[in-house]
């Protein structure tokens, strides 16, 4: 799927390889609600067309992690790059000041966010929902934003629901739409926000096929928070292990689930693969 | 004789068939006011909603002070403050403006109220999901937040139009001559006050539960879901 670089430049900055630049860049980025600090000065990378599937403990800033790079909640110190421009800022006279909202959306284009709670507009059709922004945003053209939703629901296997309404709809069906209408926008970076956590048991497997077929894509970048541990064992190139606000540990699924270094990670491991010792 | 309608005293009946024509006047004279009040509250509480949403507390403040002091002094000092206070200044206005105004001053901080918690019960998710797709936000608002919270806020102001309408009478004291007034005018000149009163209160009550029925159809037919968009 992915190369790992093993000789890969963690000082980055002139590299002239543009592969191996990452994609999305956190530099000591700190998040705070009040008091509590949901981000610890973290560090994290991810290299462009790669799966990172982030894991920890629930209010340790997994979710987090994505809701600040979709632009859903701001940073409180810190720098996000995505594409190697911040995200949060931007540059005037070599400073970095507070981002416009012009900058914001011409970022934002480059994410698409799948929920948890799928968050579908529920008076709107599932074809509505997938041509609303690229007609009124991309500028695509109503013809052709049809035409491409109707391919992204054959694609999640939902083209006979097309005209029908998100209630009417299984849990599972609608967060296949909800991928559907993220990918609407071509985002470069899929952001999922532990997507099967709100469903019923049996309809996490479809909408996991989803997703792994979409984890096939080469170019596309992925970052996923989930439960799923065996999904993740699949699917993902790197593992990252959060908690308190910080990466922990991180590896490849291998070395995360086989052989955890820390005890932080192997308890929490334990913890949610086999819940009931 | 009111309106240049004779009343007929010889039975009680005649009295009541011969009174219902001048009550009628009084009768449209109160819709008047009921639907002027309703608008002025439909506009001023949409003004105050958006104040009380602003940025700055420097605008929301102000507002949340003016909405709680209509909110918690009585319809009749408002009408007077209006009526009487406000000629002292100058400013006169003629009693059924006065008293439409009143209505709508009043029931503009319930409105006001109305529209915002429609607007807040549309779930955060939606907004995010609307972000996360880049819409831009007068598109958010006009085609996620409004078609969801149009259908909340619809019932809910159908029943602030009944209530002004069964304040209406409160006019009465400004020399407005809605329908309790015209029947006071009537029972003043004729002696007899139970027929031309409960006519007004038998007339309030077809019309009120006309009115809720409205309201109760509204309610159960707007789509739960938000106004489709196909």
């Amino acid at each position: 799927m992915n190369d790992a670089n093993p000789d890969r430049d963690t000082h980055n900055g002139r590299d002239v390889n543009k592969g191996r630049d990452p994609i999305i860049k956190f530099d000591k980025v700190v998040k705070r609600f009040g008091d509590h600090v949901v981000l610890d000065e973290l560090d994290f990378e991810v290299k462009r067309g790669e799966k990172v599937t982030i894991i920890g403990p629930s209010g340790s800033g997994k979710s987090t992690v994505l809701r600040i790079l979709m632009t859903l909640e701001e940073i409180n110190d810190g720098v996000v790059y995505v594409g190697g421009q911040p995200l949060w800022h931007q540059w005037r006279r070599e400073q970095l000041i507070p981002a416009s909202e012009q900058h914001l959306r011409q970022m934002r284009s480059q994410l698409g966010m799948v929920f948890q709670q799928f968050n579908l507009f529920p008076h709107m059709t599932v074809l509505r929902n997938l041509t609303e922004a690229p007609v009124q945003v991309g500028g695509v053209a109503k013809a052709e934003a049809r035409k491409r939703g109707m391919e992204l629901l054959e694609m999640v296997g939902l083209a006979d629901q097309a005209n029908k309404y998100p209630h009417q709809l299984s849990g599972g069906q609608q967060q296949r739409v909800g991928i559907a209408r993220a990918l609407a926008m071509r985002p470069k970076i899929m952001l999922f926000d532990e997507p099967t956590s709100a469903l019923d048991p049996e309809l996490v497997g479809e909408v996991l096929n989803v997703i792994r077929t979409l984890a096939d894509e080469h170019d596309l970048t992925m970052l996923l928070v989930t439960h799923e541990m065996h999904f993740a064992r699949q699917v993902s190139d790197r593992i990252c292990f959060f908690d308190k606000g910080r990466i922990k540990e991180q590896g490849t699924p291998e070395e995360i689930f086989t052989a955890p270094k820390e005890e932080r990670t192997r308890a929490f491991l334990k913890a949610v693969l086999d819940p009931d010792d | 004789m009111f309106f240049g309608i004779e009343w007929d005293t010889s039975s009680q009946w005649a009295f009541a068939v011969s009174i219902f024509p001048i009550l009628l006047h009084g009768l449209v004279v109160t819709l008047e006011a009921t639907v002027v009040g309703f608008f002025i509250a439909l506009l001023l509480g949409l003004v105050l909603a958006a104040l009380k949403s602003a940025p700055t507390r420097f605008v929301r403040w102000p507002a949340k002070v003016v909405t709680e002091f209509i909110r918690d002094t009585p319809l009749l000092i408002q009408l007077f403050f209006l009526f009487y206070v406000l000629p002292e200044f100058g400013l006169t206005l003629p009693a059924f403006l006065t008293g439409a105004l009143a209505l709508g001053v009043q029931y503009s901080a319930y409105t006001s109220e109305v529209y915002r918690g429609g607007l807040e019960a549309v779930a955060k998710g939606q907004r995010e999901a609307a972000r996360a797709l880049n819409l831009a936000p007068a598109r958010t608002f006009t085609h996620v937040i409004l078609p969801q919270a149009i259908p909340r806020i619809i019932p809910a102001l159908g029943n602030y139009l009944v209530s002004i309408m069964k304040d209406v009478p409160v006019l009465s004291v400004v020399t407005v001559l809605e329908m309790l007034g015209v029947a006071k005018i009537i029972g003043d000149r004729t002696g007899g006050y139970l027929i031309p009163i409960s006519m007004v209160g038998g007339l309030y009550l077809i019309m009120t539960i006309v009115a809720s029925l409205g309201v109760r159809y509204l309610d159960t037919h707007l789509p739960k879901r938000g106004l489709s968009l196909k």
